[in-house]
Order: C-alpha cells, then structure tokens, then sequence
C-alpha cells in the first residue's frame, strides 16, 4: 500500500473536503432562491475584508482554539471529552469571581488571575468525570455531558440569586472594574502603528491562546507526560506494561482538556462581555469537537481549523446583516463543512491517495 | 426585500447626510430567534401588522451569540434605520453602550429600562395580568391545587409565577400553587417534550389548572393538559384556540402592540418609559369563543372587579423583580 505524503494528507485532503462543504452550501442556498456568489462574496468580505471583520473573527477563533485544545488533548490519551461547554462555563465563574472579588491595580496582572481562576475552575469540573473515568470507568462520554447541563443549572443559580445586582432583570454579574478590561487588538495594532478597527472584540487573549497551542505542542510531544499522555491514548495495555499508571494520566489529560476549555472565558467573559452573563460559553465547547476533528488533534491544525469556524461565524453574522438568508444557513454550512471534512473524510481520502499510488505507478 | 436592503444599504450614507428622515425602522430579536412561537414572534407580528397598514419595508435581524449583541445594534444605527426596536431584557447593557453614539436615532427597548434621551424603554406589568389569570385558575379549579411551568428560572418569569400565586390566593388562600422550570438552557424556551413531562408530573400531584410561561414549551404544555382532561392558561399572545374549550385563558403580554405602535410613531418617537400595565391595556386575559364556556359570569364579574381595583391602585401586585421576594410562595 503505498502512502500519501504527510503534506497531501494534511493540506489537500481537508482543502478538497471543505471545498465540496461550500459546493453543497451553495447549492443549499440557490435551492432556496439567493444567490450563492453572493452570499460568499459577503462572507468573505464581512469576516476577512477588513480589519473589523478580522477583529470578530480573530476573537471567535481564539474561544475555538482554548475548546478545540481541550477536545485535542483529551482525544490524544483516548478520551472523548464532550463537556468543553460546562467547563467553559465554569471557567467563566472562575474569571468573574477573581475580577469581582480581588481589587487588581492594572489589567496585566489581573489578566494572570483570570487565567489562573478559569483554569482551575474549569480543570475542577472536568476533575470529577476525570476521576469516574479513571477509576470507575464510568464513560467520559456521559459524564462529562451531564456535567454540561449540571453547569449551566449551577449558572443560572448563582447568576440569579447570588451575582445579580439588586433590581438588574438580567441574569448576569455586575460589570468588572474598568481596571480590568483587557486592551483590544485594535489599541494593540495602534500602538505599533498599525490601523485597526477599535470597535472589534478580538483582545490580547489571542496571544494567550497562540501560547496554549506552542505549550500543548511542547508537552504531548516534547515531555514525558506528552509521551504518556499519547500512549495511553494509543494502546492502554502497552502504556500499563510500559510501567506507566492509567488512573495518573487519565486525570492529568482530563485536568488539562478542563483547565483549557476554561480559558475560552478570558476571552469572552473579560475580553469581551465584561461581566458574567447567562450562557456565555454559547456552543463554543461543541465547536470544539469539530475544530480538533478538523485540526487532526495537533496544535497547529486546531488553529486553523479554529480559524475556519471564527471565519464562518463572522461570515455568517454578516450574512445576515446584509442578505435576508436566515441565520439558520450558516449553521447549515457549518453542518457541512463538519460532515465532509470529519465525517466523510475517506471519502475524499482514498481517491486521493489512488490518485498518489497511480502517480507513482506511472513513473 | 433583499432588494430594498441592497438599496438602502447603499444610499444609507447619502440619506443620512441629505438629511432626510424617510428612514426604515428596525426590529432585532434577541437570541431566542424569529419564531419562537413567543416573545420575539410577537414583535414579528406586530412588524407584520405595521407592514400591512402602512405598506412600507424594515429591517429585521436575528443573532447567533451574544458577542453580536453591539454589534448588531451598531451596524443597525449605522444603517440609518429609524426607530430600532431592540427585543429583551439581556439589551440592557447593549443600549447603555451603543445609544449615546447615535443621538439622532431613536431606539426602544422592550422588557427593560435604559435611561437615556433617545431611548424608549416599554415594560409590562406581567405580574398585574398573571394576578388575573390565577384568580380564574383558583376558581375554575375543583382540586384546589394550581400549578405553573415556567422557561427559565429568571427574574422575569419568577413574576409571572409570583403575580399568579398571588391571584390564586386572593380568590382561595389554601389555594396550593405548584412551581417548576423546564431547565437552565436556552434550550428550556423551546422544548414542548419536557413541558408535556413537567405538565403530567403537575397533575399527578393534583394540579388541574396549568399555567404555562415558557415560549414553545409552552405547546407541549397545553397539549398534555388538553390530553390529560384539565384546564390550561396560555401566555403572551391569545392561545385559546389552540385547544377550544380546553384552554381557560391565555395571560396577554401584548408585545406585538408595542413593536407595531414604536414602528408607527417612527423617528423621533417620544423617549421614556412606557409601563404596559393593566391599565394601558399592555397586558391582560383573553375571553373569546373558545372559552366562554369556561368562564362563567360569576368568574368574570369577580375578575373584572379586581382588575378595576388594580388599576384603581386598591389592588397593589407585587412585582417579584423589585426585591426578589413574593408574598404567595
């Protein structure tokens, strides 16, 4: 059997797969009377034609790449950990009780206690599956799951009765200190000289979660919890022979995918809402599973996958704003773009991998 | 429509700048979405209703995620279109943000109050026309006990319970009045399934009135008790016909009135804050002929008199949401 090269399977079977996603989008869209160019030129325009557009884009893709990592990590030592939504959530209580709570003197150390605040909240809810996984077996699968829906009720108590001001109608905390608010991309870039849309709610946390790819790559493959991690994920009766201990390594990858859906919320809920509102994890731990499936579970491919779904989030908002195709398309295309480049994914594979093999069989 | 978004797009700027204040009124739903088969359908209606009487256009527009919240809004008023109508409490902090900016446009926002000059804030006294249905649940009860099925355990729906509880109570004070929530998701707004489950555990326990305040749950709610052989209250817009003579009466919340009345004052329209209370007529009950069987002309005497006292002020409501206390739980 010969093998594709490494860069035909990373580059052009996703690149064929999302292709036929937007094809059938397209078609999808003439079916019910718009006009695909069209809508495609909008979303092109609304989420990369400027730097407004790259600014949202910028800060949905950063919330994807923190879920995306999370299901990557966890998806390398063999577990499916599907409660990147309630660990979001509650990376966001972490976050919005260390910005209430604790009087910071200037953002940049505030920024540290957020991180630490929505990694240990939402490593401590994933720590519970993590430990019914390692040493009940119970399936990571459902409890992590369960854990979501247990979040989001903890949320709307806590949001309702116990952070929300006196007289406010809306479940939500009351806005952090003006101190706190982290600088957006657009008074970054204007710093260094660059124009920038200052209204778009891309922030420093991209950087941070640039830094959480470089360090979840460093560690899978550079360390030997890395190395654990992946062969645990591999084979758990080799990885038990080889001396290394299940239970250890399930907590520590479950603990990690935890910590690092929780930092999507210094993105959201302090770089962005301010405040803790109701739901603010928004989906973002499912995209998740989608943004890892793409990215092939490596760093750099859940960076631009996460990319992809920052695009077709912005794209779609735009969509609507200019055009009467309803909301409901784009997740429609997102649909698709998840079903031919994760699901269907051999199906595009092997022709190209015939395509390689008689290639080399002509020469 | 597309074509007159394309157009005005376009000549939004020019517009502006001439100065002409043939503007296009907007309505953005909050993230429940367009047809909700609730609050934001009803703007949608009353939109529609607009529409047909003054045979013009506007701009509507649905969002996906909070973070569009401002967004949305911005690029509405940016647009030109005048007045927007901004849907839901959740907007609050949204028109705090983004109304300074655009002084010369006149924003409404429906469920919360925002204190600006440019900005009509319209709110209902939900509690006031809940009060009213709980009496006809308390009298059209034989258990004695009443039960509700509320969306989301919020502020806003905790007063349509409490104002229900209290009417219950007025009629009958050993009045039992049940209280559940569908769940802590938007998914709870939208799940008739789980509204039919909650409606049968109710009766179990006796209920044989229930009052559903839950958007589309709100369905499976109404269903499971026209299935189930007892008496149901629907909520927002009148439901009785949705099962004749098995529905008592639907508690109006009459959103549609206030999108359709802010799209007719247009531009310009007088800022402030609009209570929509009993006595502006913003909310009540419904009596039609799907339910006047149901109620008799003792239970409508009774009912009458104590709305009169409410909007003559002998009948004080509590509102739930100024203290986070109700008298009747």
């Amino acid at each position: 059997m010969t093998r594709m090269p490494p860069w035909a399977d990373a580059v052009i079977v996703p690149l064929i797969s999302l292709l036929i996603a937007f094809l059938v989008s397209g078609l999808v869209i003439l079916a019910i009377g718009e006009d695909p160019v069209r809508a495609m030129t909008v979303m092109v325009k609304g989420a990369l034609g400027s730097s407004y557009g790259w600014g949202h884009t910028l800060y949905y893709a950063t919330n994807f790449v923190f879920t995306g990592l999370a299901v990557a990590i966890a998806f390398h030592a063999g577990f499916f950990n599907i409660g990147g939504e309630g660990q979001a959530l509650l990376g966001g209580l972490g976050v919005a009780l260390v910005l209430l709570f604790i009087p910071w003197p200037h953002w940049s150390l505030a920024l540290i206690g957020a991180t630490a605040g929505a990694a240990v909240f939402g490593a401590a809810w994933a720590a519970i599956p993590a430990w019914l996984r390692a040493k009940r077996g119970s399936h990571e699968v459902i409890t992590t799951i369960m854990f979501n829906f247990i979040a989001s009720s903890l949320l709307v108590y806590i949001l309702v009765h116990v952070l929300r001001p006196q007289g406010s109608q809306d479940p939500a905390s009351p806005r952090f200190p003006a101190e706190v608010k982290l600088p957006r991309l657009g008074a970054l870039m204007d710093s260094i000289g660059i124009p920038f849309s200052k209204s778009a709610p891309a922030n420093i946390t991209l950087f941070l979660a640039i830094a959480a790819c470089v360090l979840v790559w460093f560690i899978l493959w550079h360390t030997r919890l890395g190395y654990q991690i992946r062969a645990l994920g591999k084979k758990e009766k080799a990885a038990v022979y080889a001396g290394i201990s299940p239970v250890r390594i399930t907590m520590y990858a479950m603990l990690m995918s935890g910590a690092l859906a929780g930092l999507m919320a210094v993105n959201s809920t302090m770089g962005e809402a301010n405040r803790l509102i109701n739901g603010a994890a928004e989906g973002a731990g499912f995209i998740g599973i989608a943004v890892a499936l793409m990215g092939r579970s490596h760093p750099l491919g859940v960076a631009l996958a996460a990319l992809l779904f920052g695009f077709l989030y912005q794209g779609g908002g735009e969509l609507s704003l200019e055009t009467s195709i309803p909301r409901d398309l784009v997740v429609v295309i997102q649909a698709l773009v998840i079903l031919f480049t994760g699901a269907l994914d051999n199906m595009v594979r092997w022709p190209v991998q015939r395509l390689f093999a008689a290639a080399k069989g002509g020469k | 429509m597309t074509l007159m978004h394309k157009f005005l797009g376009a000549t939004a700027a020019l517009a502006l700048s001439a100065g002409v204040a043939a503007a296009e009124p907007a309505l953005i739903y909050d993230l429940g979405g367009k047809f909700d088969k609730s609050f934001n359908e009803a703007a949608f209606n009353g939109a529609q209703k607009w529409v047909k009487e003054a045979g013009a256009t506007y701009k509507e527009l649905e969002m996906q995620s909070a973070a569009q919240r401002v967004q949305f809004a911005r690029r509405m008023a940016e647009s030109g279109a005048n007045p927007i109508v901004v849907m839901g409490f959740q907007n609050e902090e949204t028109l705090k943000e983004v109304a300074p900016d655009y002084p010369d446009t006149s924003f409404v926002l429906i469920d919360a109050v925002v204190d600006l000059p440019n900005v009509r804030s319209v709110i209902f006294a939900e509690q006031e026309g809940s009060y009213l249905v709980g009496m006809l649940g308390a009298m059209a009860s034989k258990s004695g006990t009443i039960s509700f099925v509320g969306g989301m355990d919020i502020p806003l729906i905790t007063a349509f319970a409490c104002g229900y509880a209290q009417g219950a109570k007025a009629v009958n004070p050993d009045a039992k009045v049940i209280v559940n929530y569908t769940g802590d998701t938007p998914a709870a707004w939208n799940d008739p399934v789980k509204g039919g489950e909650i409606a049968k555990a109710q009766m179990s326990q006796g209920s044989d009135v229930i009052f559903a305040a839950a958007g589309g749950t709100g369905l499976g709610v109404l269903q499971a008790a026209a299935d189930g052989g007892v008496l149901s209250i629907g909520v927002d817009s009148n439901q009785n016909h949705l099962h004749p003579g098995k529905v008592l009466t639907s508690m109006l919340k009459l959103v549609d009135n206030a999108v359709y009345q802010a799209f007719k004052d247009g531009p310009g329209l007088k800022p402030g804050v609009v209570k929509m209370d009993l006595a502006a007529g913003g909310v009540g009950y419904a009596l039609d002929d799907n339910n006047k069987d149901l109620i008799s002309d003792d239970m409508k005497a009774k009912v009458e008199a104590a709305k009169a006292d409410i909007i003559a002020g002998k009948i004080m409501v509590h509102d739930y949401r100024t203290d986070s206390t109700c008298p009747a739980f």
